[in-house]
């Protein structure tokens, strides 16, 4: 996680100057620009341009054609040349309605501000006043007010400002409303800052960028509505021009002198279009979930690329249930390539429980969902190695046929339930849909497998619970419903990535008990991730510790935890507490692991190693035997006969 | 531990129901006991534990003590005067001397302010410092978590989890308060940096002779940095008392349980209840003992009536809430 935010952050370093460049690659926004710009030109320009007078007229040259002698788009009905009219015209849309919008933006905000950050009774007093104003039709109110006010320009500014009030109030109340309940506004209040500093100087800020996105998406729109009002006779007032009441006036006669109409009717389209191209580029580069490429929807399975030449399966030592032989996978984000997993060999046989350790960021959770293909590609990709169950290689299976595996012979279980549970469905038709997907059922055969999963999991009342949804259920409950849906097809391998991380210690304590009795009930082999010494103890017969993507030490899980052979396993089991044992000294591990973009060439553990010698950093160590089903990725390996340290 | 000093926070009879009250419709709202009838003393220079499971109270706890809320009920004393009543009048007073670190080191910190403008806050607006003198102290307090001044002008997301919680003890340590109140302040950590948090926090109250309140679901680490232990269920105290003799003598049967629950590299794990562990419905809380439908040792009395937090015999410093404290089957940890 670390390491991607220093690279990310490293790469950001450019700051501004690469927003306008990102504007500018989207070649709509670009082109939107350029039209914006050159009409917010000449209408800044007007009084300096040689124009004619835009209001006198001339009945003599009425209605002339576009191209006519000194009057290039022609006059109107009044005989008032066109180009002049529209170019004041537009100044004056532009003026309202960017007003207009400044005023909504300026008063809509506020009241979300307040509203998001004050919570409580002022936060229901104030919505329900925006509620309703948006009662009404929107077009409808802004006409009642303009006839409570009278026609005029400036009423139909307010007009316009007023309805759009509630959009803005809206969208910044819902952020305000996450933000306040963030722990920084609580750090700053103990900081010693006032409601007033905390809303300007902490909220603020955060809200900038969303009411800005706000502003330039409807900008446009609002200057559709005041041309709406204007060309319903009231906004403009004759003799002025607006492009509204342009349009209005050239209504009329529009089978006689369709140009005096349809001109208008261009600018305010070119006018809106391009500012609403703009306001779609600005919301793109300013929306950091769109930016980070979020919304292209990942591919339903993780891309594989297998670039070495070392031909499958050739590793894999046979008679296991799974195995997995020198598999990487990585992401590619930019120019940069993260190597999440550099090659990791693993292998689970039959009720087997096999433990995955390391610090987050260590690759444990690419190394699982590479399995079954579910890093998201992109920026996800299996470059290397083989996966085989029961001796068929999965990297070459058929989508359909992964797809099949998936949940049923090979299952997961997540740290987070609600990420596997929807949150519309009854718990009950999650389960059976989990069946039916995979074995031949009738709706109340699977139902009835349902409830006997629920029990089998120890949910107390399960025909009850059935009926529940996953908000209805503690975290512990939700947490053995997913396993109770992991084990629904008689799964042969549980995958299982930090399942009682979140939970409370007697909750995982049920846990892991359920998953050793299904283990040797159903026979199932686990994978198990977890960061958990004490829980790896508990569970697992054999670890694998995991280092910047590699995995640096396995064996039995006790002898590992009596006497560790590398340097890191002997750090990552000091620093941790032991109940029972609150005298002994923490031996922090200094440092950080490396960012897996830029891996050193020599042993990756070689920064923070306290043994660590010049040969270390050579040349990449390789994964060395030490015994049976022992091996150890170190040159110095912690040996059991030298006694490096005291063992319990 | 035997008589104690003059307690520096003294909670008593300490309440906090979140919602109740009526709605417009004078349709009575359910109400949640959050906090119900803690009474403990803090005494300067200790660290006080709190464990328990989540949902049970403690973060309620810990924001009453540092006045982000207020007490529905009871008191709570600071040297003699009423918390409350200094929260309400002066705010940034209180925020001199009780300083709080957050659980989320991530989400504690303002995206868009620089580490600089975080760290200063405290220092304007509580010890109101001129700009040279706050130079010099947030160089110091930047040595004192052990990280480089220059990071002073970078943004949060530059950070490590680490890294990010050593900011926040940094930000609570600006204004010298006396009693920090810490809030998981290592859970949201991998376990390699949790280690060097938790040695970063015993070195800074060895230096600045700080009082903790540290909060924590993790028995080990509770154990490890604490004097006195209080564990927490359903709201009320279930037993406290000094931590050694909390963790080798529990009273407490749901002490009990949670040290047997703790898996310990080379403990077979042992089913440590058979049935259901949920928590009593918080809008309907039992009458009696909250811990009554998973205790294994409860009867007739234990539904009846509320148990007191009463003192072990021989003891004045270790109290637990169980009318039936010695009959147990014998499986303490350790
Ligand atoms: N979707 C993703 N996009 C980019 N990088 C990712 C993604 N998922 C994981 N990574 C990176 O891959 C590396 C290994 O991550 P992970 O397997 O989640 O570690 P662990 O499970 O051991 O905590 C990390 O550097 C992480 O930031
Ligand atoms: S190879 Fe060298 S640097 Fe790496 S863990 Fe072993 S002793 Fe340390
Ligand atoms: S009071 Fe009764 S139910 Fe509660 S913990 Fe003690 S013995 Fe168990
Ligand atoms: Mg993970």
């Amino acid at each position: 996680m670390s390491a991607v935010a220093q690279t990310v952050s490293r790469s950001k370093a450019g700051g501004r100057p690469q927003g306008l460049r990102l504007l500018l690659n989207n070649r709509l926004a670009a082109a939107g620009l350029v039209v914006l710009a050159l009409m917010i030109a000449a209408a800044l320009a007007a009084p300096l341009l040689p124009l004619a007078d835009p209001n006198a007229t001339a009945p003599a040259d009425r209605l002339l054609r576009p191209l006519s002698e000194g009057h290039l788009l022609g006059t109107d009905a009044l005989g008032r040349d066109i180009l002049s009219r529209l170019v004041w015209g537009a100044r004056v849309s532009l003026a309202v309605g960017i007003s207009a919008t400044v005023i909504a933006a300026f008063v809509g905000s506020l009241i979300g501000l307040v509203a998001g950050y004050a919570g409580g009774r002022t936060d229901n007093l104030l919505m329900r006043g925006i509620d309703m104003v948006m009662a009404f039709p929107y077009i409808l109110l802004a006409l009642a007010i303009v006839a409570v006010l009278g026609p005029g320009l400036l009423n139909a500014l307010y007009a316009i400002a007023v309805i759009n009030v509630p959009f803005f109030a809206r969208n910044i109340r819902g952020i305000t409303l996450g933000l306040s309940r963030r722990e920084f506004v609580d750090a700053a209040r103990l900081s010693g800052k006032s409601h007033l500093k905390i809303l300007t100087t902490e909220i603020l800020p955060n809200v900038l960028p969303v009411i800005v996105i706000t502003m330039s998406t409807t900008i446009g729109w609002m200057i559709l509505e005041t041309a709406g009002l204007s060309f319903l006779g009231l906004g403009a007032q004759p003799p002025q021009a607006d492009l509204g009441s342009m349009l209005g006036e050239g209504r009329k006669i529009l089978f006689n002198a369709p140009h005096v109409s349809i001109i208008p009717g261009v600018a305010i389209f070119l006018l809106v279009m391009s500012i609403n191209l703009v306001g779609d580029g600005i919301r793109d580069v300013l929306d950091p979930r769109l930016r980070s490429g979020a919304l292209t929807r990942p591919v339903a399975r993780t891309a594989i690329e297998l670039d070495d030449e070392e031909g499958p399966s050739s590793r894999t030592s046979g008679g296991n249930l799974l195995d997995v032989a020198g598999l990487r996978t990585e992401f590619r984000i930019g120019p940069t390539v993260h190597e999440a997993v550099g090659g990791v060999d693993l292998h689970l046989a039959g009720a087997e429980c096999l433990g995955i350790v390391g610090e987050s960021g260590s690759g444990k959770s690419v190394t699982a969902m590479s399995i079954m293909g579910l890093v998201p590609t992109p920026p996800g990709r299996i470059t290397g190695g083989a996966i085989t169950l029961k001796d068929e290689d999965l990297l070459a299976a058929s989508d359909e046929r992964i797809r099949q595996l998936r949940g049923g012979a090979v299952s997961h279980v997540f740290q987070d339930p609600l990420a596997t549970l929807h949150p519309l469905f009854t718990v009950g038709d999650q389960i059976a849909e989990a069946i039916t997907a995979h074995q031949p059922a009738s709706r109340s055969q699977a139902w009835k497998k349902a409830e006997e999963l629920l029990r089998l999991v120890r949910i107390s009342n399960p025909a009850q619970r059935l009926d529940a949804y996953p908000h209805e259920l503690s975290g512990g409950m939700r947490q053995r419903v997913s396993i109770a849906m992991a084990l629904a097809n008689d799964a042969d391998v549980l995958i299982a990535d930090e399942p009682t991380t979140a939970l409370d210690v007697t909750v995982q304590a049920q846990v892991l008990a359920l998953m050793n009795k299904l283990r040797r009930e159903k026979n199932a082999s686990i994978l198990f991730i977890t960061h958990d010494f004490g829980v790896v103890s508990a569970i697992c017969d054999r670890v694998a510790v995991m280092y910047a993507g590699k995995i640096v030490e396995t064996g039995r899980t006790s002898e590992i935890l009596a006497a560790p052979a590398h340097p890191y396993t002997r750090k990552l089991i000091d620093c941790v507490p032991v109940l029972g044992e609150p005298e002994r000294r923490l031996d922090a591990i200094e440092g950080l692991p490396p960012p897996v973009s830029d891996l050193p060439q020599g042993c990756a553990f070689a920064p923070r190693c306290p043994i660590a010698q010049p040969e270390c950093r050579a040349q990449a160590v390789e994964l060395a035997p030490l015994g049976k089903e022992r091996a150890a990725r170190c040159l110095y390996p912690l040996t059991h006969t030298t006694g490096v340290s005291a063992d319990g | 531990m035997d008589e104690r000093a003059a307690p520096i926070l003294e909670l008593t009879k300490v309440e906090r129901i979140f919602g109740g009250g009526r709605t417009l419709f004078a349709r009575e709202k359910p109400a949640v006991h959050a906090v119900q009838s803690v009474s403990l003393d803090i005494e300067a220079g200790e660290t006080l534990g709190i464990v328990g499971e989540s949902g049970c109270g403690k973060s309620t706890l810990a924001r009453l003590i540092v006045g982000l809320d207020n007490p529905s009920g009871g008191t709570i004393r600071f040297k003699d005067a009423d918390l409350a009543e200094i929260a309400r009048r002066d705010p940034a007073a209180l925020a001199r001397r009780i300083q709080y670190v957050f659980q989320d080191p991530v989400s504690s910190l303002n995206p868009r302010k620089t580490i600089r403008s975080i760290l200063e806050a405290p220092l304007i607006h509580l010890l109101g410092m001129k700009r040279a003198k706050r130079q010099e102290r947030l160089v110091q307090l930047m040595d004192a978590v052990r990280l480089r001044p220059d990071f002073l002008d970078r943004y949060p997301h530059e950070f490590s989890g680490g890294q990010a919680q050593r900011i926040g003890i940094a930000r609570a340590l600006a204004a010298e308060p006396e009693i920090i109140v810490l809030d998981e302040p290592v859970s949201a950590l991998d376990v390699s940096v949790q280690a060097q948090v938790l040695n970063l926090l015993a070195e800074l109250k060895a230096r600045f002779r700080l009082t903790y309140v540290f909060i924590s679901h993790d028995l080990s680490v509770v154990e490890t940095i604490s004097d006195r232990v209080a564990v927490m269920y359903f709201g009320r105290l279930a037993e406290i008392g000094p931590a050694r003799s909390i963790f080798r003598n529990p009273r407490h049967h749901y002490t009990r349980l949670l040290l047997r629950s703790v898996p310990v590299p080379g403990r077979e794990v042992s089913i440590p209840e058979t049935e259901s562990a949920e928590m009593p419905d918080p809008y309907d809380p039992p009458k009696g003992c909250a811990f009554y439908p998973r205790c294994p040792a409860g009867d007739a009395l234990c539904v009846s009536r509320q148990p007191p937090l009463e003192p072990a015999p021989g003891s004045t410093s270790h109290l637990a809430a169980c009318f039936h404290p010695g009959s147990v089957t014998g499986e303490a940890a350790g």
